[in-house]
């Protein structure tokens, strides 16, 4: 072996290299022969080092990422508790024994597993430690001259060869050096170095593509930054849900919304106090099918100063207050309800929203009269049918816009079950210790209000009035400090993985040798990883030194047709 | 207009339909020579060796006329054949077809093309095609005519009769710029992964063929690049794919963030294109790795492109997510 042939390696040998990498930058004699994957019997220290290098290998790297892949496919066949607890009941239900085993190993909420965690977090740390060394032998490369020119070229994938008839060896070294480094003087593509390897021999060494190293870098340490953004996003983030009937509004504090959750670092003191008013909710909706088309809330924001400005929510545009948005998640109407007593004294009077169930907004909704001076509390049930149609004695909405509104309400007596301190479901009634007073035997007819009616209620209990259809908007609140982070991240991640692919790092040596008045040029290139442009670059040096161009129809052809191979 | 971009598909669906017969055509005429010359050679060998000859001289002879520079690879750089020649101009007619195809699917809507399963494959399988043609003009890729041709063929009549639905706006959740951007961009990224599965498909069987396997005897498979060779092209397109995939799951996570508040959900559709996006990275990775460059690369390859497969179908027709916007039932 050539000394040249070693101080190329001297320079490699300071690299980082994950095990098991192959690699185009290493000669041949210098790749580590394939470790045996057997554990040394050195004691604690060795056996660590041999772990780190196992996990931080190129192979368990690889391994990981397809358990990874693999790991993540329950959560698509089992209903998620994160996303539908509902469905993991049904499941559980149904399937009470595979269910309780499926649910000890948490495959109802596969991404927050052990098991999930565990891959997870032995692939970053093996990423880390795999990039660490790595980035600090790219800092050393940045910083050194391109590696020394070995003596023989033929072991190299692309050589060229011309002869120069008049000049001198340095001058034809220097020539090429320029030449690779290209036109831009401030941003050369090839780093060169041009030196004397002996009397009458000048070499030029030249390497291009440092940024290949630098964007595989960035995309590896972007993907931490992902990772940490969004544990820390979890963390951080609080979330609350609202609905708002026209008119009405919300303020921006815990007990405020229907329902709040928030990460475990969460403070009050990340909740900045505004009020958010729904000021009008429009919807628009085909004629022919019922198929929505638009849906845009219209909410004012006041913030703790007294500015307030009107916003625009839409389905997929929320509004920004603060840090948080504020997202349209759902609609419907909220039927304006009185309930007066036998005396004529108001015991309910409020907009109750109602959850549309089908396209035609069929709603369902709960009235629940407690404040009753004598008799029983009241509970009222049933539907609220935007467009009714009673055609042949059924009753349907056809239209989800309140065109002719009809509500149809069951009435119960007893207790409501308010007092005993369970938290209840407002859109539901507990009817446990209560008594169906319509739909019964006695009283088969529910209750029929249209807009603007008033109807009796039955055992003389008083009336119901319909005299309002205002819309109502669900709302979701969300306040997460690190999406900033997380965009950056991936942008990042994104940037060095289009650079790391596609910048070819490439290495390129010319020697010329004097010999009388002529000076032979030798040529080689070699490329990390797979680089069909390689020769092309070795040519294009090599061309500077063609003193004609007469090559036959036939060579051109060949030429033409060689570059077209893959 | 949805008529007339319909009538369009089946036009362009004929037109591949006639270009997968002239390439498969083309390649029995490969076939047919590779196979003759092979003869010819052992005939001539056995000849030469009974007159007690060896010399190349001998063997030229005993190949005679047709084929005068016998000893040449035949290649598919520069060939010209009436086949292979019709198939490639066929090719583009139904491109060109399959582009009004887009257009006027796009126009009857009256939005982008890509909102449901049946327009996802129609605008896949064109990028599939385009991106066929596009490497073409640079590298000698024509071998991959037939096997490109078929997939797209499968894929444009599966759509036209399993998920073809009438053309029709978006809901409101779909109307934002980011469908153009990251449903655009998945298609993109499809069509590209289909046409290096092709490549990696065919750099597994060149592979095998060489390797002598008993199964794999098509002699066409000489005529193409050698598997690395074919390993190196997949890669650049799979790399290609790769990048675009990433950007599919950033847009998608914007998108979902400014709809759903939330950027990441697993949602199954999510999930898939995570495990799609791991796979490929565990293929980028395996290429680099002592002992799994190669063959084994290309098996994951076959792995990627099947999570692709089931990302698009399995996912919209099997599980109920946020991304139910297939146009099925």
């Amino acid at each position: 072996m050539s000394t040249d042939d070693k101080s190329t390696q001297s320079t490699d040998a300071k690299a980082y290299r994950p095990e098991g990498i192959e690699d185009a930058f290493l000669t041949s004699d210098e790749k580590p022969a394939p470790k045996q994957a057997v554990a040394p019997s050195l004691g604690w220290r060795a056996l660590a080092r041999f772990m780190w290098r196992q996990l931080t290998s190129m192979r368990v790297a690889l391994m990981l990422l397809m358990l990874l892949a693999i790991a993540a496919v329950p959560g698509s066949l089992f209903p998620q508790r994160s996303q539908d607890p509902a469905a993991v009941e049904q499941y559980l239900v149904d399937n009470p024994t595979l269910g309780e085993w499926l649910d000890r190993f948490s495959f109802f909420a596969v991404y927050a597993s052990p098991w999930f965690a565990a891959i997870y977090i032995l692939l970053f740390i093996s990423l880390v430690g795999c990039i660490l060394p790595r980035i600090k032998a790219h800092w050393h490369d940045l910083k050194s001259a391109p590696p020394r020119t070995p003596r023989i070229f033929k072991r190299f994938p692309a050589q060229a060869a011309r002869t120069v008839e008049s000049g001198s060896a340095q001058d034809v070294a220097q020539r090429a050096a320029e030449r690779l480094r290209g036109p831009i003087k401030f941003l050369p593509l090839f780093r060169t170095t041009v030196g004397e390897e002996q009397p009458g021999v000048w070499t030029v060494s030249a390497e291009r593509g440092y940024l290949k190293e630098t964007g595989n870098l960035i995309f590896h340490v972007a993907l931490v930054g992902i990772l940490l953004s969004f544990g820390a996003g979890q963390l951080l983030e609080y979330r609350g849900q609202s609905i708002v009937v026209e008119g009405r509004g919300f303020a921006n504090a815990q007990v405020a919304y229907d329902s709040f959750e928030h990460g475990a670092w969460f403070t009050e003191d990340s909740m900045s106090p505004f009020t958010m008013t729904l000021d009008k909710f429009e919807s628009v909706f085909r004629a022919n099918d019922s198929a929505a088309q638009d849906f845009t809330a219209t909410v004012t924001l006041t913030e703790k100063n007294g500015e307030s400005r009107q916003e625009d929510i839409k389905v997929n545009h929320p509004a920004k207050q603060d840090g948080a948005k504020i997202y349209l998640m759902g609609n419907g109407h909220a039927p304006t309800i009185t309930v007066r007593d036998e005396n004529g004294d108001v015991t309910f009077s409020g907009s109750v929203p109602f959850l549309a169930e089908d396209d035609q907004y069929t709603s369902k909704g709960v009235v629940k009269v407690p404040d009753v001076v004598s008799g029983e509390q009241i509970g009222l049930v049933g539907y609220l049918l935007p467009t009714a149609d009673f055609e042949n004695g059924g009753m349907r909405s056809i239209y989800p816009e309140a065109l002719n509104p009809f509500l149809v309400l069951d009435m119960y007596e007893g207790d409501l079950g308010l007092d005993s301190g369970i938290p209840q479901n407002v859109y539901r009634l507990d009817t446990d210790a209560m008594t169906k007073v319509t739909g019964t035997m006695e009283n088969p007819d529910p209750l029929i209000i249209g807009l603007g009616q008033t109807v009796d209620l039955p055992n003389g209990r008083g009336t119901v009035e319909f005299s309002e259809i205002p819309r109502f908007a669900a709302f979701d609140l969300r306040y997460d400090p690190t999406l900033g982070w997380l965009l950056g991240s991936s942008l990042a991640a994104l940037g060095g993985l289009a650079i790391s692919l596609f910048t070819p790092r490439r290495r390129v040596w010319v020697r010329a040798t004097q010999s009388g008045d002529q000076v032979e040029v030798a040529l080689a290139g070699l490329a990390r990883g797979d680089d069909s442009g390689l020769q092309g670059e070795v040519d294009r040096v090599a061309a500077i030194f063609d003193s004609h161009l007469d090559l036959t129809d036939q060579e051109k052809l060949n030429k033409k047709l060689s570059r077209r191979e893959i | 207009m949805g008529q007339i971009s319909d009538y369009l598909v089946w036009g362009a669906a004929t037109a591949y339909a006639i270009a997968l017969v002239c390439f498969a055509i083309d390649l029995g005429r490969v076939s047919e020579a590779i196979g003759a010359r092979k003869a010819a050679r052992t005939k001539a060998l056995a000849q030469a060796e009974g007159s007690g000859a060896v010399s190349g001289g001998a063997i030229a002879t005993a190949l005679g006329g047709e084929s005068a520079s016998a000893d040449e690879p035949i290649s598919y750089v520069g060939r010209s054949s009436k086949a292979l020649g019709i198939a490639m101009a066929v090719t583009t007619v139904g491109f060109l077809l399959h582009a009004g195809a887009v257009v006027t699917r796009g126009f009857a809507a009256g939005r982008v093309p890509w909102a449901n399963m049946y327009e996802f494959c129609l605008v896949g399988t064109f990028v599939a095609v385009g991106a066929f043609l596009a490497i073409q003009i640079f590298k000698e890729i024509r071998y991959l005519g037939g096997f490109i041709t078929f997939v797209v063929l499968l894929f444009l009549v599966v759509g036209m009769n399993v998920f073809h639905i009438q053309a029709d706006s978006v809901q409101p959740a779909l109307q934002r710029y980011w469908l153009v951007i990251h449903v655009g961009i998945a298609v993109i990224a499809t069509g590209i992964f289909t046409v290096a599965f092709v490549v990696s498909l065919l750099q597994l069987l060149r592979d095998s063929r060489d390797n002598g396997s008993p199964l794999v005897t098509w002699n066409w498979l000489e005529v193409l690049p050698n598997a690395d060779r074919l390993e190196a092209l997949s890669f650049r397109i799979n790399a290609v794919g790769f990048v675009l995939w990433t950007f599919t799951l950033i847009s998608g996570a914007i998108w979902a963030e400014d709809a759903w508040g939330r950027a990441w959900g697993w949602d199954p559709k999510e999930v898939w294109s995570f495990i799609v996006w791991v796979v490929y990275a565990a293929y980028l990775h395996a290429r680099t790795t002592r002992g799994w460059s190669g063959r084994r690369a290309a098996y994951f390859v076959m792995i990627g492109y099947a999570t692709v497969l089931f990302n698009f179908t399995g996912v919209n027709i099997l599980f109920s997510g946020k991304h139910s916007y297939g146009g099925l039932n």
